[in-house]
């Protein structure tokens, strides 16, 4: 098509041609660039293929399954399904979750704002204290849940050896992880406690982005500091707060290491948690269609909530 | 009554001093503009003005009263930023409220004032518009609105141009001085652009290393600047500045430049130059005071004339800028655009020295005032 003879070019002119070349041959690049583009995705996309979407496929195909993991799968339609209303455990699971989520996520959200706040002014040792708050999310669960175990133990812990000598009677101090009343108190506290300092560096970071000159306009305009923190502060930090959110509200859902250091789901079921009666299901009882199931009905559970709080956000 | 005097004022930063020890007398209603470069202390200056900036030494009052320990929003003072600062997640109806609604004024009153005052700076189409929707004009005049509710006795303005084009500053320039004529406020403003300063000031605080160069009217400043700093700062393009030597013949004063006689008017105070004679100054031209001598033509003042070869011309229209090279000195002059000269040209000039400077080259002082 390079060369045209004289017959053609008088049919049609030269530029068209020309043109005509040139889109073939853009066509041709923009699907090299893509092929380019996608060989540097791939590795990437292969792994999370194998070790990700395919287990989440599987999963979601082995609820409507019987399994216990060496005998061959049998198709169960809504056997499990059906279960779930049956399982006591699950349903205690369930509402423990729900009342987990609804507890600490508010909570760790203003410790972890009210120590952004402390922390970004500038007070005596602030590194050192940002560090320490820090420290409980790096630190080994192990270690820090044998700590908290000590520090809450009923009997001599330093908790309710305070509690008693600020005029406390013995019976009734509080049992904490032994105490089916407390139990779940307890992983409660543990939980923020061990999260609040993550959350502590995001808030750190959405505060230092806010411009300083609005508070001095908001104290020109005569607001105080309780005013400026209303009128200026949190609106400007309603995208961190709509991310910390988010990631708390999923992260209590998935709840399971503290539960399964501390108390293992009790006493009785009173922290048994919807991962925990998961873990339970699956490698205690080795029913892997009805864990699956369970596992399915907390997928919903955080993908209704997540697309609630994007729906309010963005009506916001 | 919100008439400001500065005594003693100054700030300083751990063992740095960004203002020195600034005596100040803002009369009411007075708009006064404090200029200066970069790090002269003007914008500190009217942060402690402010109340944004705390005082480490001297006397801030305002009225009769001392402001020094008063916090800003009892200050009776509204402040125009420089990035405007307006509240993102407040609509411009809100933002111009808040300053009332925090005084608790009543929804009657926050709405007429909200609304008089976008009417006056023709925003009332905009306030249901949040700020990231508005232009950096509409925002300023959101900013100006903001401070304009609360009917303040002082305004206090820190570079509320600098982010403008040069266009709509023009306009918001002339838009401000209208405001202040109309809102019988007392106005600081802080600006780094003498233009600004000059068109749009009672009088103007000439700054330089946190120590006042100047305070006097537009004008004043231009005509009898007290030194070298405040001739070289304010007007544009800057005077020239040429080292000279005074020398007396018939009983009348000469400035000698290179070899050029240039005799001094008998309008100079005889008695101050006079200690100058046979000693070295710096003498002061201002680029419009060159005049170009067509071929032919005769020094009418018979002042000497230079002779100058042309670097750069720049045409503004109405006049052309020269960069000229005579003998080792550059100069600039203004002139009239009839003359087109051409990079290379020889021209010959002559001073008018009516409104030259002088100045003693070791003080830098103006030797005349």
């Amino acid at each position: 098509m390079t060369t045209l003879s004289p017959a053609m070019s008088d049919r049609q002119p030269a530029t068209t041609v020309r043109r005509k070349v040139r889109v073939v041959s853009r066509r041709r690049r923009r699907i090299e660039n893509a092929l380019i583009a996608y060989s540097f995705i791939a590795p990437n996309f292969l792994g999370f293929a194998v070790f990700t979407l395919g287990p989440i496929l599987f999963a979601f195909a082995l609820a409507f399954m019987h399994w216990d993991g060496s005998n061959p799968i049998e198709f169960a339609g809504l056997d499990n399904f059906w279960r779930l209303f049956e399982d006591r455990a699950f349903i205690d699971a369930f509402w423990n979750t729900i009342i987990y989520t609804a507890v600490s996520v508010p909570l760790t959200l203003a410790c972890a704002l009210g120590l952004a706040i402390l922390l970004n002014q500038k007070i005596f040792g602030r590194d050192f204290f940002r560090t320490a708050m820090f420290f409980p999310y790096v630190a080994s669960l192990v270690a820090v849940a044998v700590v908290w175990n000590m520090v809450f133990n009923p009997e001599m812990g330093p908790v309710n050896m305070l509690l008693y000598t600020i005029g406390i009677p013995p019976e009734d101090l509080p049992g904490w992880a032994a105490d089916r009343h407390w139990a779940m108190v307890t992983v409660i506290l543990f939980g923020i406690w061990k999260s609040m300092g993550y959350y502590m560096v995001i808030y750190l970071a959405g505060l230092q982005g806010i411009n300083s000159e609005l508070y001095e306009a908001a104290g020109l305009d005569g607001a105080n500091a309780w005013q400026k923190f209303i009128h200026v502060t949190l609106p400007q930090l309603a995208p961190t707060t709509f991310f910390v959110t988010v990631m708390l509200t999923i992260q209590s859902f998935k709840v399971f290491d503290q539960v399964y250091m501390i108390t293992q789901g009790g006493p009785g079921t009173s922290t048994l948690v919807l991962v925990y009666h998961i873990y339970n299901e699956a490698f205690i009882s080795w029913d892997l269609g009805y864990s699956s199931m369970i596992a399915l009905v907390l997928f919903l559970l955080v993908l209704v909530v997540t697309v609630v709080q994007f729906r309010r956000q963005r009506e916001d | 009554m919100a008439s400001i005097s500065l005594k003693k004022l100054n700030k300083t930063f751990g063992a740095l001093t960004v203002v020195h020890d600034i005596d100040l007398e803002i009369a009411d209603k007075e708009f006064i503009i404090l200029v200066g470069p970069s790090g002269c202390g003007k914008s500190t200056t009217l942060r402690m003005i402010a109340g944004l900036e705390e005082i480490s030494g001297g006397e801030l009052i305002i009225g009769n009263d001392l402001m020094n320990d008063v916090p800003s929003k009892d200050r009776d003072i509204a402040m125009v930023f420089q990035n405007y600062a307006l509240y993102p997640h407040m609509t411009v109806y809100k933002n111009m409220a808040f300053g009332l609604q925090l005084r608790k004024a009543s929804r009657e009153i926050i709405d007429a004032k909200v609304q008089e005052a976008a009417k006056i700076l023709d925003i009332t189409h905009l306030l249901n518009r949040k700020p990231k929707a508005l232009s950096g004009g509409q925002r300023q005049r959101v900013a100006l609105g903001r401070a304009m509710v609360r009917n303040p006795a002082v305004f206090l303005l820190d570079e509320p141009l600098s982010n403008l084009d040069a266009k709509l500053r023009g306009t918001m320039r002339a838009e401000i001085t209208k405001l202040h004529k109309r809102l019988d406020a007392t106005f600081i403003y802080v600006t780094h652009d003498q233009v600004e300063a000059m068109t749009m000031a009672d009088r103007i605080v000439v700054m330089k290393d946190g120590h006042i160069q100047q305070v006097d009217t537009p004008q004043n400043l231009y005509d009898r600047p007290v030194n070298m700093f405040v001739a070289g700062f304010i007007g544009a393009p800057q005077m020239n500045l040429l080292p000279a030597t005074i020398r007396r013949e018939d009983g009348r004063f000469l400035a000698v430049v290179d070899g050029q006689v240039l005799p001094l008017p008998q309008s100079f105070d005889q008695s101050r130059i006079a200690p100058y004679e046979g000693r070295p100054v710096m003498l002061g031209i201002r680029p419009e005071n060159f005049h170009e001598l067509a071929p032919g033509d005769i020094d009418p003042a018979n002042t000497g004339a230079f002779n100058a070869v042309v670097e750069l011309a720049e045409p503004m229209g109405s006049e052309i800028h020269l960069n000229l090279i005579a003998g080792e000195r550059s100069l600039i002059a203004r002139v009239s655009p009839r003359f087109r000269p051409r990079i290379g040209d020889a021209v010959t000039l002559t001073a008018d020295m009516t409104n030259a400077q002088l100045f003693d080259p070791t003080t830098e002082r103006s030797i005349l005032y």
